[in-house]
């Protein structure tokens, strides 16, 4: 038997978790940058127009920033590919459901994972329209992310400020799971590691919550404007 | 006691099979679980009904045969405990109980509680084994296994391969199970000649019976009567990785 590893079930996670610690990783870089908005709109345009130019002179400008775009590109797909055909697979396992559905032993995040990738999707769908493109951006000033962004927190727009929330926060429950269970689907094996996994899942996911949370939060109080 | 169940009853794999209710009285709290249904099935019988097909063998908690979800959780609400082993006493006057077969594609219902689990068979058939010359016992230190090996070993081959494991997971996955025998071979010397085509093969046994895919759910553990911990899960998948690698490594040199 040759078949690729990617075919079996134990391959598909060993995709989804490979593409979903790059994700997580730009996640990181991402919360970073936006944390710049707290320096000024100086520094935060700033910022926003040299990720255009990373790689000068080596490579034109913004060269990097589509390579970047296109690696991300894969990531999701890879990631997504892996998760409808897993989801697929597991309904197929159980044909007829239980009568008397028993509670969840397990943690709800690892629960939810399914539908709050889906959230999360969308939430991207309309972040790039949002604030890469300017589409759906009250401002849309591509020459000024600052401002756009400030538009799109003000207080009368709550229902942005929402989303944006409701977003965050699921992606803070995907990554509480997700960390632990990539970490273990590479191999982590002891119950000690796992005690320590799932400590620092837990804790990764607070810290990102409340680092992409701040912005918003910041414009509604008036503390960024 | 008095108790209300209601099990489910379905007369073979063609019929669609629905939950029906029995009252049971005078029931003693000392009484295990099967003998609860035993008394059951000894009325039905006087009543010219048919018994109720449940499947048990040892009755002291070591073969894996009990199969039944009791209110939702394989083998009932005691943790670590084989329905064998469950007393009534866990219960009270007046309780009513679910009792539903082991649900998964992978495992058809035979009738009523039985299902047919011979998919383990074949996952065990494709890796399960390691190859020893037979003939009279080695003797017993002639191959040294470092304490904490073996101890995990020990503890991966408590698995009775009951299938509470795929009950429990919300996937319908017997990884628990895979990934019990991989550990517990694989970390013997013993194991070593057949440790990547081991896991290979078996992860594709598992696949190929239709089991869903482990998603680190965790609901496994919790059900499982001998707690085979989750982490055993993370040896099979570094064993896989592992294989994976040497074997990609070994088709590009041949190829
Ligand atoms: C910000 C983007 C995302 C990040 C950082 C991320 C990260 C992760 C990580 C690290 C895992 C764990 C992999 C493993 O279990 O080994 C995971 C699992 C998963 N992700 Fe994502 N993900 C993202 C977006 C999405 C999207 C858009 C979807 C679906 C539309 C999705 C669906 C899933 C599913 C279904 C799982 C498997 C859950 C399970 O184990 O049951 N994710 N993700
Ligand atoms: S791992 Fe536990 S629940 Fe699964 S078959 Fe073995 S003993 Fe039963
Ligand atoms: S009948 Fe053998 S384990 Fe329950």
């Amino acid at each position: 038997m040759t078949a690729s590893p990617i075919r079996s079930t134990v391959g598909k996670k060993i995709l989804m978790a490979v593409t979903g610690i790059l994700l997580v990783l730009f996640l990181v870089l991402h919360m970073v940058g936006n944390l710049k908005i707290f320096f000024g709109a100086e520094s935060f345009d700033h910022y926003a127009h040299w990720l255009r130019s990373i790689g000068n002179p080596l490579l034109p400008e913004t060269w990097f920033l589509w390579i970047q775009r296109a690696v991300l590109t894969f990531a999701v797909l890879g990631h997504i590919w892996a998760a409808t055909a897993l989801a697929l697979r597991a309904r197929a396992a159980r044909p007829v459901r239980y009568a008397h559905r028993g509670k969840v032993q397990g943690s709800y995040a690892a629960r939810t994972m399914r539908w709050g990738g889906v959230i999360i999707l969308l939430f991207v769908i309309y972040h790039i329209l949002d604030l890469t493109t300017g589409h759906l951006n009250p401002v849309g000033d591509k020459a000024h992310p600052y401002g756009n962004v400030v538009a799109d927190f003000a207080p009368d727009r709550w229902y942005v400020t929402l989303f944006y929330t409701l977003a965050v926060v699921s992606v803070g429950f995907h990554l509480r799971h997700g960390l632990y269970s990539a970490l273990r689907t590479l191999g982590q094996q002891t119950k000690h590691g796992e005690r320590r996994a799932r400590a620092f899942a837990l804790g990764f996911a607070v810290v990102l919550c409340a680092g992409y949370l701040s912005v918003p939060f910041a414009v509604l109080t008036g503390l960024v404007g | 006691m008095n108790l209300t169940l209601r099990i489910w009853r379905q007369q073979g794999p063609q019929d669609k099979g629905r939950m029906v209710s029995y009252q049971v009285t005078d029931v003693s709290p000392d009484m295990s679980f099967l003998e609860m249904l035993d008394v059951l099935n000894e009325r039905l019988i006087l009543e010219g009904e048919e018994p109720v097909a449940f499947d048990h063998d040892c009755r002291e908690g070591i073969c894996g045969a009990c199969s039944m979800v009791i209110n939702g959780t394989p083998h009932g609400p005691q943790k670590m405990t084989t329905t064998c082993q469950l007393h009534m006493r866990t219960f009270s006057d007046g309780d009513t109980i679910d009792i539903e077969p082991w649900r998964a594609k992978a495992f058809p219902v035979i009738k009523d509680l039985v299902v047919n689990r011979g998919a383990f068979d074949k996952i065990i058939q494709a890796g399960g084994y390691i190859s020893a010359p037979t003939g009279s016992a080695p003797e017993a230190h002639a191959t040294p296994v470092p304490k904490a090996d073996a101890d995990a070993a020990f503890e991966a081959a408590e698995c009775i391969g009951c299938g509470a494991c795929v009950a429990a997971c919300p996937n319908g996955s017997a990884m628990l199970f895979t990934a019990a025998k991989i550990t517990h071979l694989g970390l013997m010397p013993q194991g070593q000649p057949e440790r990547d085509s081991r896991v290979l093969d078996m992860v594709a046994a598992h696949d190929e019976a239709g089991f869903g895919g482990c998603t680190n759910a965790g609901e496994c553990t919790p059900a499982c009567p001998k707690g085979i911990p989750l982490a055993t899960i993370g040896r099979l998948n570094r064993d896989f990785l592992a294989a994976s690698r040497k074997r990609s490594g070994e088709t590009a040199t041949a190829g």
